[in-house]
């Protein structure tokens, strides 16, 4: 087979699984002028859902990010037993379905007879469908983006420049702060880009976890369905451009990052 | 005494890397730590630093008990063999690290680290990154910055290893002009023999986890300890029940007093010298002896030919593990 008739074989496949059909979301949007996207972006119950995912999606990235240089640190330097358990541990979101995160979540954060929400809930903090619980399922989804994209880096980093940092005196925090953090930023930089596109497209376990109340705790992709249900299909497809256009702004950011991170790796 | 360490065994699981190893390092001297790979050097050299921890013994520097104390508060300099350069930073930051991280004025760090670049004539690189140096370049950077924070001691783990033959040559003579100007106590690890000959005060020889032996190149070298000492610091051949070294025995065409007899089995020229393999009527052995060619024209022998070998005098010779 040639070159070009490979090539058409790939543009082909792309073109009908994703362009055509992202392109015809924002065709959609569109098609009727700016009036209708006006209007549907300033529907209070539109503002909300977006704020909602904005807010939990910027929650839930700070936390991975933190926690996710953390682990990655601790699974690069330093050998512990059960080391290997915590390893598998970190891909579990990836391989289960939201969907069944949603529903542990919701067995273990019940305000009736849920291990962790039972006890949350006489200190009065209320986790189930509210913007707590939505930010716990969506960090849970997330969570390995970040410690996937940093060990790899910490890795290749090794430890001659924390050690060489040591021996000109210093400290632990300081070694971190000045020498291991500055040789891994591209690495927390593109997982927190990718973390940061999985929040905001999060469906399945935040559907279960939030209850699903319009203008309350509807999140974006949330809104998007309910919306299409209901026919309002102008509301519908505004915001879901809006989520798939956010989301090319990233990849092209994550690719423009690739480029810096593989020129620096030369 | 600038470093004393004292009975230091270090294990790793069940291989011991230091086997109660005690040694006294004297201050403003250039010392080789020199022995094969998996000897136990680095290990030392890194326990001295403090980058690693001993399973038992002391370290003493500068008269500090240093034992228990973390790397960044023994202040000693430690260069490592693949330059651990700091690479998101250019050669002067580099240069800067220990000292901002000691809080100096800013006017002092530039001061000291435009004097530094002279010393290792990086000047022209200064806002450089590592990564646009060569490995030569890199090694001297690193110098300059363990020398930036004024260390009691420098230590350095094959600095030159990661070099090519000629730039490893040019460096460690240069180290040896930077050692006479900064006279630093200094302790570099080494697997090259010709290195540590060439460069140290001292050489300590250490082997299996075990200090062979300490002293001057020429005491190592004119009085070794052991055989292992003897053949690590050059060629050896065996001679009348004895190691010695190959241009350390005399070759007659005729017989003297004192010479043994000897067939001479293969002539093999390298570069400059001639060896000559012979076979002592005495012996099972072949005996390797090593000549200039000048002297190997005059002899006037060949393959087959029948020689007389001789101790040369004042010739190192240690006996044989199998005549002990």
């Amino acid at each position: 087979m040639g070159k070009a008739a490979r090539r058409l074989i790939v543009v082909i496949y792309l073109l009908a699984l994703v362009v055509v059909p992202v392109a015809l979301v924002f065709w959609n949007a569109l098609k009727d002028g700016l009036g209708p996207v006006i209007e549907a972006l300033t529907d209070p119950v539109v503002v909300h859902a977006l704020q909602l995912t904005l807010i939990a999606s910027l929650v839930s990235v700070v936390l991975n990010a933190v926690f996710g240089v953390g682990v990655s640190v601790l699974l690069v330097r330093y050998e512990f037993p059960g080391k290997r358990a915590l390893n598998a541990l970190i891909d579990l979101p990836l391989s289960v379905s939201p969907v069944v995160v949603g529903l542990s979540l919701v067995i273990v954060y019940n305000v009736r007879d849920g291990w962790f929400g039972a006890p949350l809930a006489s200190l009065g903090i209320q986790v189930l469908f509210s913007l707590p619980g939505i930010i716990l399922a969506t960090t849970f989804i997330s969570m390995p983006l970040v410690v996937r994209e940093v060990v790899p880096v910490l890795q290749e980093q090794g430890t001659d420049q924390e050690q060489a940092a040591r021996s000109l005196g210093a400290g632990g925090w300081t070694t971190f702060r000045r020498v291991t953090l500055p040789g891994i930023r591209w690495g927390v930089i593109y997982g927190v880009v990718l973390c940061f596109a999985r929040s905001i497209g999060e469906f399945g376990a935040v559907k279960i976890v939030s209850g699903n109340l319009t203008g309350k705790t509807q999140t974006a992709t949330l809104a998007v369905e309910q919306l299409y249900q209901n026919f309002n299909q102008a509301q519908a497809f505004t915001i879901a451009a809006v989520l798939a256009g956010a989301a090319i702004i990233i990849i092209s950011v994550v690719a423009a990052l690739r480029v810096r991170v593989e020129r620096r790796g030369a | 005494m600038s470093i004393v360490v004292s009975n230091v065994t270090k294990r790793f699981g069940s291989f011991v890397a230091l086997d109660d190893v005690s040694l006294e390092i004297p201050a403003g001297r250039l010392t080789a730590l020199l022995g094969p790979s998996g000897g136990g050097k680095s290990t030392l050299l890194r326990v001295i630093a403090g980058l690693e921890t001993a399973d038992s013994g002391t370290v003493n520097i500068e008269g500090t008990e240093a034992t228990n104390l973390p790397p960044q508060k023994r202040n000693v300099g430690f260069v490592f063999q693949h330059y651990a350069a700091f690479k998101h930073m250019t050669v002067a930051r580099n240069i800067a690290f220990g000292l901002e991280i000691r809080k100096r004025p800013r006017a002092e760090i530039d001061a000291r680290v435009d004097e530094l670049l002279k010393l290792v004539h990086l000047s022209q690189f200064a806002d450089r990154l590592p990564s646009q140096l060569s490995g030569g370049q890199r090694q001297r950077m690193a110098l300059a910055r363990a020398l930036a924070v004024e260390p009691s001691v420098l230590l350095l783990d094959e600095p030159f290893g990661a070099l090519d033959a000629q730039v490893r040559k040019e460096l460690r003579q240069w180290l040896r002009r930077l050692h006479d100007e900064v006279h630093v106590t200094t302790v570099f690890v080494t697997h090259d023999q010709e290195e540590a000959l060439e460069v140290a005060d001292d050489i300590v020889v250490i082997n299996g986890g075990r200090v062979e032996q300490a002293g001057t190149p020429d005491e190592i070298y004119d009085a070794p300890a052991s055989e292992f000492v003897m053949r690590f610091l050059g060629p050896t051949t065996h001679f009348e029940g004895h190691v010695v070294r190959p241009h350390d025995l005399d070759v007659f065409s005729i017989a003297v007093r004192d010479s043994v007899k000897a067939e001479v089995t293969e002539v093999q020229r390298v570069g400059h010298e001639v060896r000559l393999s012979a076979k002592p009527d005495s012996a099972s052995d072949l005996t390797t002896v090593s000549l200039t060619r000048a002297h190997f024209r005059d002899l006037e022998v060949g393959e087959g030919d029948t020689v007389w070998l001789r101790l040369a005098q004042g010739a190192s010779q240690i006996a044989t593990e199998a005549a002990r």
